[in-house]
């Protein structure tokens, strides 16, 4: 710190806790959208840094799909909610669930209703004017030109085409009525910044990003982990023992895992480092509709 | 994401170590896509390992169904981002790429070249530390480098690195490259672009992009990576002026009342002794605090929080500085305005101004011009539309605490939010008021100095010239509203007197404002400077025994007064040309009168301003009760009557 200059990850923690209070100043009602994965963990650090020490004036949104990973609801409720006593809305579509869809069936319908239409009917029901979300600019190539303020009309709509330019750290926050804004603190960080910012400031995450023995099963070509007996193994289908770890968290039908011996967080960066696919390659929702999945969903309302 | 570090296999805890010290450095691209950008930052992501199987597999897809490369790997798919714009095969947007070495971690603000998107451009380079302007060697600098190079100036971009791409098209020719060099170099001297380098790349192929070039043994600078990991980014912060806008107050309970903020500019220790803008309270600083423990002092851009000695109140939108080193408090400003609305600019019409942590209410008095980005010209405009750049002057409903620029890109920036759609329509950067007042004062000083005194260096006496001319020196203005006929009569003069052997000179407001006062606008301010510079403009005319007949506006008693002064009242002579305004706008051919009716031309005379007639002319004529060759004629009469001609 002696000759004033600042290491990447300092400065990149600095603009994301501007951005947090940028948001608390200019809008009435935030909330911060919480996924319980590890983007999610280094958003609420930052949060945690941008306000001590005072807690984040908003709460956090749980959308819950109810098929997350039993350790997910355990990390949730037990570090974030009791150990941090934050305030902790949790959002289920009720009506969602009387379709009963599952995910591994049509992962498509399962996303639109579970989160997206759950999101967005949270977001009314609060009536919460900004959300920050954990997205970053490098996970896909949709994102890159997303603003860092991002707007959506009374529909929750982004409209690519229709994006209010950004300039230094000058952040348009006027909004209508009804219109909303989503906010990304972590724009500018890329995969390999969380992980080594996860490692430097020891922030807690779930332990499926660690290699343990875990039960899983082949499906397509992907290892899927049963949570529960709500997702049959279909016929023919064999439960083994691997070594496995996770390399982004969601609904367990649709996160698969990959076989791996790190056992620690140095090993998982090592792991990453070295790997030759991309994160969310595990994830099924992206591979929908061609390319464009993910920007399709973001049209929609989907973070 | 494999880097390229053999320490990732064999030691991660020592390359975490030193990835851990890494430096951050923003940079812009500009250039088309036949400058090969897209190849370039292809080449950039490539060669440091930046793209997975999965992305490259996708590209490969895609390049067979949307490529313009004939099936073959397209990297341009790689930074085209949206669906629509890949079907349509451009990129409109600005895309941000990331990627990193063992130095530096990179971001790079992706801008597409066309004409159309100086807002994109613009929006780049706003956080950019460094510009990388592509030139392809063939071409050379073309207008749109003159543009690129402008927009980053305007920016504040610091350090330029001119990468002149496709050298195996020119058979890595060393002259050729220099050659280009000079020709950039020539060009920008007319801008602020402080530090610039020149390298000669082959992006395709990977020529002096990571690797040293083989082919072009004759260049022995750094390669663009190795200069992107070295340049020296540390001195563009401002460390000099403390500067921390006041974003958040905290106050989790009574005993704490902390004021959250970004540091702008320069250093705060604890213990120092601070100023609070506007009230111009004082105390010290109590405690830097921040999640991870008290700090002994912060620096920009550290995100901080303090807390004072004295119960202060202060809140949002508000500065804490040090009480020797305050920043201009204005509630009007000048600044270069960059549109990025489809709907025009409109003067006098209320925006929000968003400066530092600050959201005041204000109008755009006056737009003193525009800038022709491909000629950098100067022109007068009624208006401001999408991707138009000018300079304004600014009134706000409260004052701001701000910088220049130049010396603070932090506290000289603001953003223009329309109160309606809420959309942001314009970026703005302040400019130092040392120009405030400017052209008044310089008339001041200068009548006063030079009042009834004069410099004469010439060796030739006035009555040598005036036998050598067969006549005496003179300046005739014509001044009267726009549309009157000054020029014409001006030209029947002219012509009539140049026939008959005298030797005489026309100018007007448009010849001067292409060269002495190009910088000039169209406030009273500006036409009062363009008038005088005319007027010793005529003066140094009349030195070489001419006569002048000057065609202006001059609206202003006051400043027709000042040119008599300059000139010398014995041989200046004021023709009104007081055509009515009916008939001066019924001749109107470019719309001015039209457009300063719907209060677009603000200090429009006659309409938006006033106009003086003069008190005591020597002269009226009227171009509607007579002809333009019977008003030259009674022009003609006057200066025989004053015995400057025979």
């Amino acid at each position: 710190m002696s000759d004033y200059s600042l290491t990447h990850l300092k400065q990149l923690e600095a603009e994301s806790i501007h951005i947090f209070r940028e948001v608390a100043a200019e809008f009435k009602n935030p909330v911060m959208l919480y996924s319980i994965g590890k983007d999610s963990s280094v958003l609420l650090h930052l949060a945690l840094k941008a306000f001590a020490p005072a807690k984040p004036p908003f709460p956090l949104l749980h959308v819950d799909t109810t098929w997350k990973f039993k350790e997910m609801y355990d990390f949730r409720d037990n570090y974030v909610a009791k150990e941090l006593g934050l305030e902790l809305l949790v959002h289920i579509n009720e009506d969602g669930l009387k379709h009963g869809i599952k995910p591994w069936e049509d992962s498509e319908r399962h996303t639109e209703l579970m989160k997206t239409d759950a999101l967005k009917a949270a977001l009314d029901k609060y009536k919460f004017d900004a959300a920050f979300g954990g997205a970053r600019r490098d996970e896909e190539k949709s994102r890159a030109k997303e603003r860092v303020f991002s707007f959506r009309d009374k529909s929750h709509r982004w409209d690519p085409k229709n994006q209010r330019p950004e300039l230094w750290n000058l952040y348009n926050a006027r909004v209508n009525k009804g219109e909303s804004i989503r906010v990304f603190p972590m724009s500018n960080w890329t995969e390999l910044d969380v992980w080594q910012y996860i490692h430097l400031e020891k922030i807690p995450i779930v332990p499926l990003y660690l290699s343990e023995k875990r039960k899983v099963v082949k499906r397509d070509g992907i290892l899927l982990m049963r949570n529960d007996d709500r997702m049959p193994l279909l016929d023919g289908e064999v439960e083994e023992e691997k070594m496995v770890r996770f390399r982004t968290l969601g609904c367990y039908p649709l996160s698969g895992a990959v076989e791996s011996e790190a056992t620690d967080l140095v090993d998982v960066i090592q792991e990453m480092l070295l790997a030759t696919t991309s994160e969310r390659q595990g994830r099924i929702i992206d591979q929908d509709e061609g390319g464009a999945g993910m920007e399709e969903k973001k049209r929609r309302g989907y973070f | 994401m494999s880097h390229q570090s053999d320490l990732i296999a064999t030691d991660i805890n020592a390359y975490l170590k030193q990835h851990e010290n890494k430096q951050l450095l923003r940079f812009i691209t500009c250039g088309s896509v036949d400058d090969g950008k897209s190849t370039l930052i292809g080449r950039l992501l490539y060669d440091s390992k930046m793209i997975y199987e999965d992305q490259l597999a996708q590209i490969e897809a895609d390049s067979k169904i949307v490529g313009t490369t004939g099936g073959k790997f397209d990297p341009a798919l790689l930074t085209d981002g949206l669906k629509a714009e890949r079907e349509q095969g451009i990129t409109i947007d600005v895309a941000y790429r990331y990627f990193s070495t063992a130095k530096r971690k990179f971001i790079i603000a992706d801008t597409p070249g066309h004409e159309q998107y100086t807002r994109n451009m613009a929006t780049g380079a706003s956080s950019a530390d460094l510009a990388i302007l592509m030139i392809d060697a063939r071409h050379g600098v073309l207008t749109q480098t003159k543009r690129h190079s402008f927009i980053v100036s305007l920016l504040g971009i610091r350090h330029i690195v001119v990468a002149i791409n496709k050298m195996d098209l020119i058979d890595y020719d060393e002259q050729k490259f220099e050659a280009i060099c000079d020709d950039y170099r020539n060009f920008v001297t007319r801008l602020d672009l402080p530090d610039l380098h020149f390298i000669p790349i082959s992006a395709l192929d990977g020529d002096n992009v990571v690797e040293r070039s083989e082919k072009m043994p004759w260049y022995t600078g750094s390669t663009l990576m190795n200069f992107l990991e070295t340049v020296y980014i540390g001195s563009d912060r401002n460390l000099q002026d403390f500067r921390m806008p006041v974003q958040f107050v905290n106050r989790p309970h009574l005993d704490f009342r902390g004021f959250c903020g970004t540091i702008s500019s320069g250093i705060v220790r604890k213990g120092d002794e601070i100023m609070v803008l506007p009230s111009k309270q004082t105390s010290k600083v109590k405690s830097i605090v921040t999640y991870d423990g008290e700090l002994d002092e912060a620096f920009a851009p550290l995100a901080i929080t303090l807390t004072l000695e004295d119960e202060i109140d202060a809140s949002r939108g508000d500065m804490i500085v040090r009480p020797g080193n305050v920043p201009k408090s204005r509630d009007s400003i000048e600044a270069m305005l960059v549109w990025m609305n489809e709907e025009s600019m409109v003067p006098g019409k209320t925006y929000l101004f968003k400066h530092t942590t600050q959201t005041i209410p204000g109008t755009i008095d006056t737009l003193n011009y525009r800038v022709d980005v491909n000629t950098l010209h100067r022109d007068p405009a009624p208006e401001l539309a999408l991707n138009e750049i000018g300079r304004v002057g600014i009134t706000l409903s409260a004052p701001v605490h701000f910088d220049a620029y130049r010396r603070n890109r932090s506290t000289g920036a603001f953003i223009v939010i329309d109160r309606i759609t809420n959309a942001t329509v314009a970026a703005g950067m302040i400019l130092d008021k040392a120009g405030d007042g400017k052209s008044k004062s310089v008339w001041d000083e200068d009548t006063s100095a030079t009042s009834g005194e004069d410099v004469d260096i010439s060796a030739v006496t006035d009555d040598e010239r005036a036998a050598r001319f067969g006549q005496k020196p003179a300046t005739v203005l014509l001044t009267g509203l726009t549309g009157s006929g000054k020029t014409s009569i001006g030209q029947a003069v002219e012509r009539k007197l140049f026939d008959s052997g005298r030797a005489v000179s026309l100018i007007d407001g448009e010849y001067l404002r292409k060269g002495l006062s190009r910088d000039l606008g169209f406030s009273a301010e500006d036409r009062s400077e363009n008038l005088r510079r005319s007027a010793y403009l005529a003066h140094a005319l009349n030195d070489a025994g001419m006569i002048c007949i000057g065609s202006f506006v001059a609206p202003s008693e006051d400043v027709r007064n000042r040119v008599a002064k300059v000139i010398g009242e014995d041989q200046f002579f004021v023709v009104h040309v007081a055509t009515p305004i009916e008939v001066c706008r019924e001749r109107d051919s470019k719309g001015q009168y039209a457009k300063a009716d719907a209060g677009d031309l603000l200090n429009f005379p006659g309409v938006t301003a006033d106009y003086e007639a003069p008190a005591s002319p020597d002269l009226v004529v009227d171009t509607s009760k007579d002809s333009i060759d019977e008003c030259a004629n009674q022009v003609i009469e006057l200066l025989r009557g004053k015995s400057i001609i025979k």
